[in-house]
């Protein structure tokens, strides 16, 4: 078993939420529970999917990966150590280990500086990389020959570039840092899908090479089937399922991941004959239902899910172990999608 | 006239409701006029779905505005025809286009917060078309919009019909706008891109909804989008856009599965579905061209796996391949491999 680079254990983030009652609804205050109890692994050089609807916690998860967030209670490590206990400089020395790629290449570069003091600039606050202007200026070329780019583009502005040719300018600046996680949230959804293949490649590309680790925050099921190892599912601030890409995909254990892996449209118009259509909407995470999160929309619910929080379920190939890390297949359901003959256990 | 074909002409059709051919739009910049849409022609039939597929700058909203009649000032319409029924849209005089068109063609944006009018209740915005359209009294209006608010499937739309746009969710105010489109049971029903903002799931249940009016009302339904796999679902027919130009027109299955356009079969294969996991995807080299610098000849040549010299001497028209249920504007139709 390879060994967790981050390891994220029962994380929750509330946020108090003046004047944003429920929608159509009164205006008091409320408690927004983003995060609720949310434990994984990210391992190295391994990209994980995160997938969810608005308003699931994926952004704040990513914000608290970042550091961004201090959790209210849970633990989050980097090889082993607690990165929200450092201050000063240690604590510098560790932004560093994470980066972002954001969604959207037009609004995420500075208009007015050009591609290669966009790349440089992270040095500015991390001054002891690249001391050197002949250092800075020579990595600047690296970086965007290793993303595809050519080493004159570091004279021109970002207007010049085209959507995909930008995302690989934020692609370069995430790695000026040589950062070991890059946190992804969306990262193609606003390039063409012709464009979206060429910045999926290199992303590939450059994990094979350096050993980064991703977290990949998606929308498209087909772009984290296709990327990512392993996948972890939110609604309304749990992570009700996690697994391998395979696992999830094929035999999902909860009712939300089947839902909504049914409801991407595919390339087979038959596919939308055993369709499972939802009814309804996530409901407000300021008001979220009681016990399971997603009773309220679940075709298999019954009274139980309505009192109780859902066990963790977990599938085992061979039947016979009972694992408490977050490796294997498992589910938050008090009734998950068994179906076939193998081993069900509640951790 | 150019040999080519226009699709309208092909069989003889008593369900066709819509025919636009050869639509041409310009937009005046300050060095000169880009062409956005550029001789687009294709039909829409009653109870039918036909996509229009294209990826950001193809053309393929600006064709949805200019039939719609909404294009922005600096756009301008400069050929073609928009036949609705038997009356040209375009040469009509303002007050027979209006007469016509608005209850016969409506439109469901992508963004319905900004589509919705922020400081009337959405009962009042929904009751408008009936009251302009049919002459119906406030009261009758507003029974009507509740009506409306229920076939969308908005919960409790009697105590819901005096809230506003704000206090609806996505997925609410996407039900809101379709609506308001087929309130007049439209015989047209343009859908620009109705589900991009939106969750998949809800997405789902929109696609669902769009599909039972299309049913319900037989109206014809042209779908903007730029998801291979919406269109894999929902269209019977689909014609796809490149650089302002339909590149290819057909059925949705034959044109998928047996793409007689390089530009079609390169989209197909840039679909992370149809990649092994682990391998690199297949893409498109390079970017669309400048519109306001388009080569001679073929508009995909910079792109083109198969450009020969006479892709880049001569600009390849829409012509009827296999036997006229579909057309490729590519000299060489057949040489492009199955997806």
């Amino acid at each position: 078993m390879p060994d967790p680079l981050v390891e994220v254990r029962d994380v929750t983030k509330t946020f108090s939420v003046r004047g944003a009652g429920r929608a159509g609804g009164g205006r008091s205050a409320g408690r927004l529970r983003a995060l609720d109890g949310v434990s994984f692994d990210v391992r190295r050089g391994e990209t994980l999917g995160l997938v969810g609807e608005s308003g699931c916690g994926k952004s704040t998860l990513a914000r608290t990966l970042l550091m961004l967030e201090r959790p209210d209670s849970g633990t989050v490590r980097f090889d082993g150590t607690d990165p929200f206990a450092l201050g000063g400089p240690e604590l510098l020395a560790w932004r560093r280990r994470v980066q972002m790629v954001f969604q959207d290449p037009f609004d995420s570069l500075n208009a007015r500086m050009s591609a290669g003091d966009i790349i440089a600039e992270p040095w500015r606050t991390h001054r002891t990389l690249y001391p050197t202007a002949r250092a800075r200026s020579a990595r600047v070329r690296e970086l965007l020959d290793l993303v595809g780019l050519r080493p004159g583009d570091a004279d021109r502005y970002p207007q010049e570039f085209s959507g995909g040719q930008r995302q690989r300018i934020g692609i370069a600046r995430a790695l000026a840092l040589d950062p070991d996680v890059v946190v992804c949230d969306e990262p193609v959804s606003a390039l063409d899908l012709s464009v979206q293949a060429q910045v999926l490649n290199l992303l590939a590309q450059l994990q094979d090479r350096l050993g980064v680790s991703y977290l990949l925050i998606s929308h498209d099921l087909s772009v984290i089937r296709h990327v990512a190892d392993r996948v972890a599912v939110m609604y309304l601030g749990r992570l009700v399922e996690s697994g391998t890409t395979e696992q999830v995909f094929q035999r999902p254990l909860h009712p939300y991941t089947a839902a909504l892996i049914s409801a991407a449209p595919t390339m087979d118009r038959a596919g939308r004959a055993g369709r499972i259509v939802l009814e309804g909407e996530i409901p407000s995470p300021l008001n979220p239902p009681s016990g399971c999160r997603f009773r309220t929309r679940c075709w298999r619910a019954t009274e139980v899910c309505a009192t109780g929080e859902p066990p963790r379920v977990e599938r085992s190939a061979s039947g016979t172990s009972i694992s408490t890390d977050s490796h294997g297949h498992r589910a938050e359901c008090h009734h998950p999608l068994i179906g076939e003959p193998d081993e069900l256990v509640t951790v | 006239m150019t040999p080519a074909m226009t699709p309208a002409a092909a069989p003889p059709d008593t369900d066709t409701v819509l025919e636009v051919s050869g639509l041409s739009v310009e937009i005046r910049t300050e060095d000169a006029a880009v062409r956005a849409v550029d001789a687009v022609s294709f039909t829409a039939r009653r109870g039918e779905t036909l996509a229009l597929l294209g990826e950001s700058g193809c053309g393929k909203s600006m064709t949805a505005l200019a039939v719609a009649g909404l294009l922005d000032p600096v756009a301008e319409v400069t050929a073609g025809s928009v036949r609705l029924a038997d009356v040209d849209l375009l040469a009509a005089d303002e007050r027979t286009r209006r007469a016509k068109a608005g209850p016969e063609i409506a439109i469901v944006f992508q963004d319905a917060l900004t589509a919705l009018n922020p400081v009337y209740p959405v009962g009042v915005q929904l009751a408008e078309p009936f009251r302009i359209h049919r002459g119906l009294s406030r009261v009758q209006a507003r029974r009507a919009a509740v009506e409306l608010m229920a076939r969308v499937g908005i919960p409790e739309p009697g105590a819901r019909v005096d809230s506003y746009p704000h206090q609806f969710s996505g997925g609410m105010r996407q039900r809101l706008l379709i609506a308001m489109a087929v309130a007049l049971r439209p015989s047209v029903l343009l859908a620009d891109e109705p589900t991009t903002a939106l969750d998949v799931t809800v997405q789902a249940q929109i696609m669902r909804l769009l599909r039972d009016l299309r049913t319900e009302h037989r109206m014809a339904v042209v779908l903007i989008t730029h998801d291979l796999a919406l269109v894999a679902e929902e269209a019977d027919r689909v014609a796809i856009m490149y650089a302002g130009r339909v590149v290819e027109t057909g059925p949705v299955d034959e044109v998928f599965a047996a793409p007689r356009h390089p530009y079609s079969k390169g989209l197909l294969d840039s679909m992370p579905a149809k990649a092994r996991p682990g391998e690199p995807l297949r893409s498109i080299g390079g970017s669309p061209p400048d519109l306001s610098a388009i080569p001679p000849g073929c508009v995909y040549q910079d792109r083109c796996p198969r450009v020969r010299d006479r892709c880049r001497a001569e600009r390849p028209p829409l012509r009827a391949v296999e036997g006229g249920r579909r057309a490729s504007a590519c000299f060489y139709p057949h040489e492009v491999p199955n997806a």
